[in-house]
């Protein structure tokens, strides 16, 4: 009998764990990591351990960060986003076209922002309505917007970097809403991108556990055709998702943008990757219907910790690629190995 | 003279189920002898044993010619020649016919190196030597089941096989191509050869083979000489006992108010002409063997596919149902037979999945209100005792039973009118089956119109009222709880193609 008891209790336990966006057991795990890298680096690299550098690794790991929270709806649905990366550049060339100085439009700074999301916003829909209502595979209707984003971005620059002097746009990034302060001896300021990037992901946490879209794209992740057949408007959720990760693009590119003032059309390639890994170290599941945004966020910090960590130590930066390519191939035989247990229980 | 084959004390045990039990069976030289048995009678896992596929529990015999074997593997029972073809063809579309028919093959190739001409002209001797007429060069995708199935036949043949096992041959062939089937069968059988038939349809068994082995629940019933009975006595077999008069519905319908009308249901590949209706509190069965089109009804009523035609009606009212939220909309609820497929988010909580279907009356303004879903999982929960430490639990982790349970909840959340339930106990074992009969009793009592879809005629006959019987994508009969019996559903299930198609032609 007393066996019995125990399974039960043992039972209760394990679904009080997993909650419905992946197992506070992961997220836990995430953290640890990121803790444990921190920690060596703090040993590891000389001058790490400050707080100005840890405030360098959240405001450069901004951009990154709020593009992969919503390529984490995305990926939860089961699809993938590769056009972040490219999209972003040609987001970021079209924010120096409306608000830089003549021969641009030079629109007011609300205009031109309103603008820009409009942009990831319609880039959002293409990639949705490909996938949600012609049917293309993810992979390869944001392949191909991959590729013709990154050429747009260069027919609209016309190849040219953008300087955008607007004083506003550069402190809606770079400024210090929350005043400098002074904290052991030294002068601390909080740039907005890391208040933009805090303020998103708790946006995207309500969104994905909170509400229909979020509910949905997980239900569409976890089995499309159950949810089709509970009567739910499958193709309309899809593009809802797509597009709000285009949103969040948008968003990323403005970061990117006014962090350095100008605008090089040919940069963003192979940030999508970034983008993904960030989302994939997080426990985000890449076959969908597991997704969470505490991960998404750790994960983007993993990373620009270590970039900035091996910086620091003096690596140089191809030995920091092949570290990153290890760290997300760990971070996701874990998550495998800790799914094959769950299912096999 | 020894036996081509015999096979003895044959029992499989899978984990929790007794699939065969002691099974016998013989096979004669030079003879054709059929296999019958409902549904997961244990026909196919037999004939799974026999081929190698899978391994028996100790005890079985094996006798070829007299020299008792032992099947070690699939292709150890090809070179003792034993072969079989599945229901379900094993050719890859995308290959052409030669590339399929040397596919794995020792001696198809040279250190890795594939000579796709000479492999083509030994299957054109090969296709020759059988009188077959077919492009080795062809792309096998492109073939019709009927010559992907002559494939692979040729494929079987050409490993010298001296025992051939077939599984439900007919089931996708028009009747032109069953006779040619049959001809290729008298040309196989010869005094040292012999064939294992399986197949539902006891006109071909009576046209086709010399004796009949019959299984019943995963045991060996009997044998006979197929000119020495009639083929009603092998379906009597086949079921065996008489429902016992307890194994009946408890409930009677409401009223006459019919509540779902389906007229002239067509679609493109299988159904022709369905007609029926359900009325309130009605329970609707519908019987028939497995491809006999009861999925695809369901599946087309409640839009999750689409028809070429018909009209379905709910109270009265003509609903477009075009796609799922269109049959959901019009108050229908769909429970598949393959509910972790198309029923449930195995790694979403109990609650999530029963407001799956009804998340419209759970949020505000996008916003959801996850304490009115855990307090409504909790209220079905109760209702449909589902057993579970609590409601956030994941549905990965309950009983095939518990899953149903919630998936009803599901529907009943929703207020749905109408309820499809197909093969509602597939899955779930013998204790908990009881439980969604009486379930389905409530329903009924509910006012609910329920159409139930299964393969288990004491099953039908417990829950319907009324049962509509289905072969080959029509429906060839009604019958009425009072005159139903397992033999006369039997009956219309089985009539032979030709016949349904000349009823109504």
């Amino acid at each position: 009998m007393s066996t019995t008891e125990e399974t039960k209790t043992e039972v209760e336990h394990e679904a009080k764990k997993e909650g419905r966006s992946g197992s506070s057991f992961q997220q836990l795990l995430v953290l640890l990591a990121l803790v444990a890298i921190y920690v060596f680096f703090m040993f590891a690299a000389p001058n790490f351990a400050q707080l100005g550098i840890a405030i360098d690794i959240l405001s450069q790991s901004a951009y990154i960060g709020v593009m992969a929270l919503g390529t984490t709806f995305i990926i939860a649905t089961g699809g993938i986003d590769l056009s972040s990366g490219t999209g972003m550049s040609l987001m970021a060339v079209a924010a120096g076209i409306f608000l830089a100085a003549p021969p641009y439009w030079n629109l007011p700074l609300g205009a031109g922002l309103l603008l820009v999301l409009l942009v990831g916003a319609l880039i959002g829909a293409i990639n949705g309505a490909n996938v949600a209502i012609l049917g293309l595979p993810p992979f390869i209707a944001t392949l191909a917007m991959m590729m013709a984003a990154r050429g747009l971005a260069l027919v609209i620059s016309q190849t040219q970097t953008i300087s955008i002097a607007n004083p506003g746009y550069k402190n809606l990034v770079q400024g210090n809403l929350i005043p400098r302060f002074e904290l052991g001896g030294s002068t601390i300021a909080i740039p907005n991108s890391v208040l933009i990037f805090i303020l998103l992901a708790i946006v995207a946490a309500f969104l994905l556990n909170k509400t229909l879209l979020g509910r949905y794209a997980l239900a569409i992740g976890s089995n499309e055709e159950a949810t089709r057949l509970s009567g739910v408007n499958v193709r309309f959720w899809k593009m809802m998702v797509y597009i709000v990760g285009g949103l969040f693009v948008a968003i990323g590119a403005i970061l990117y943008s006014g962090r350095f003032g100008f605008v090089q059309p040919s940069e963003g390639v192979g940030f999508e990757l970034n983008v993904i890994a960030a989302a994939v170290i997080g426990g985000t599941s890449l076959s969908g219907g597991r997704a969470n945004i505490t991960g998404t966020v750790i994960g983007a910090l993993i990373m620009q910790t270590l970039t900035k960590g091996l910086q620091m130590m003096g690596l140089r930066q191809e030995w920091q690629l092949v570290v990153t390519g290890v760290v997300v191939l760990i971070a996701v035989l874990i998550d495998i190995q800790r799914q094959r247990r769950a299912n096999a229980a | 003279m020894a036996k081509l084959l015999e096979l003895k004390n044959v029992s499989k045990t899978f984990p929790g189920v007794k699939a065969l039990q002691n099974v016998h069976l013989d096979l004669n030289e030079g003879e054709v002898l059929g296999l019958c048995g409902e549904n997961g009678a244990g026909k196919s896992t037999l004939m799974k044993v026999l081929t190698g596929i899978y391994t028996p529990d100790p005890g079985a015999e094996i006798w070829l010619d007299g020299k008792q074997v032992e099947v070690k593997d699939v292709n150890h029972a090809r070179d003792l020649g034993l072969s079989i073809i599945h229901q379900e063809l094993n050719l890859v579309n995308d290959l052409t016919v030669a590339q399929n028919l040397f596919l794995g093959r020792p001696g198809s190739h040279k250190g890795g190196f594939i000579n796709d001409r000479a492999l083509e002209e030994r299957a054109a001797e090969l296709f020759d030597r059988y009188g077959m007429r077919i492009d080795p060069r062809a792309r096998m995708g492109s073939l019709t089941v009927a010559r992907q199935q002559m494939v692979e036949i040729a494929r079987a043949l050409s490993y010298d096989s001296r025992i051939l096992v077939m599984d439900e041959p007919t089931a996708a062939l028009t009747g032109v191509e069953t006779e040619r089937l049959f001809e290729l069968i008298r040309d196989f059988v010869s005094p040292t050869t012999g064939l294992i038939y399986i197949s539902h349809r006891m006109p071909e068994i009576a046209e086709i083979t010399d004796r009949v082995s019959v299984l019943r629940d995963g045991e060996y019933v009997g044998t006979v000489v197929t000119d020495e009975v009639e083929m009603r006595e092998i379906v009597s077999m086949m079921v065996g006992r008489e429902v016992s008069a307890e194994a009946r519905p408890r409930t009677k319908r409401l009223s006459d108010e019919v509540v779902l009308k389906v007229s002239n249901l067509s679609s493109k590949n299988l159904l022709h002409d369905i007609n029926f209706e359900v009325r309130e509190g009605e329970i609707l069965g519908f019987a028939g063997l497995v491809g006999a089109g009861r999925t695809e009804v369901a599946r087309c009523v409640f839009g999750a596919d689409a028809r070429t035609s018909g009209d379905i009606e709910v109270r009265g009212k003509r609903v477009r149902i075009h796609n799922a939220v269109d049959g959901v909309n019009a108050g229908i609820g769909y429970l598949s037979e393959d509910r972790k497929q198309y029923g449930l988010l195995l790694d979403q909580s109990i609650s999530d999945n029963a407001a799956m279907a009804t998340m419209e009356k759970f949020h505000t303004a996008g916003y959801i209100h996850d304490d009115k879903i855990e307090k409504i999982g909790k209220e079905y929960s109760k209702k449909l005792r589902v057993r579970t430490p609590s409601v956030a639990q994941l549905i990965r982790k309950l009983s095939g039973g518990n899953q149903q349970k919630v998936v009803i909840a599901k529907w009943l959340i929703r207020d749905s009118d109408v309820l499809i339930f197909d093969e509602p106990t597939r899955g779930i074992d013998v204790g908990a089956k009881e439980e969604i009969y009486e379930l389905l009793d409530d329903l009924s009592r509910q006012g609910k119109a329920i159409v139930v879809i299964s393969s288990e005629l004491p099953e039908v006959l417990r829950v319907s009222h009324r049962i509509a019987v289905m072969a080959n994508g029509r429906i060839t009969g009604f019958l009425d709880n009072e005159e139903a019996t397992q033999a006369n559903i039997m009956e219309l299930a089985t009539v032979g193609k030709p016949v349904v198609e000349g009823a109504h032609s």
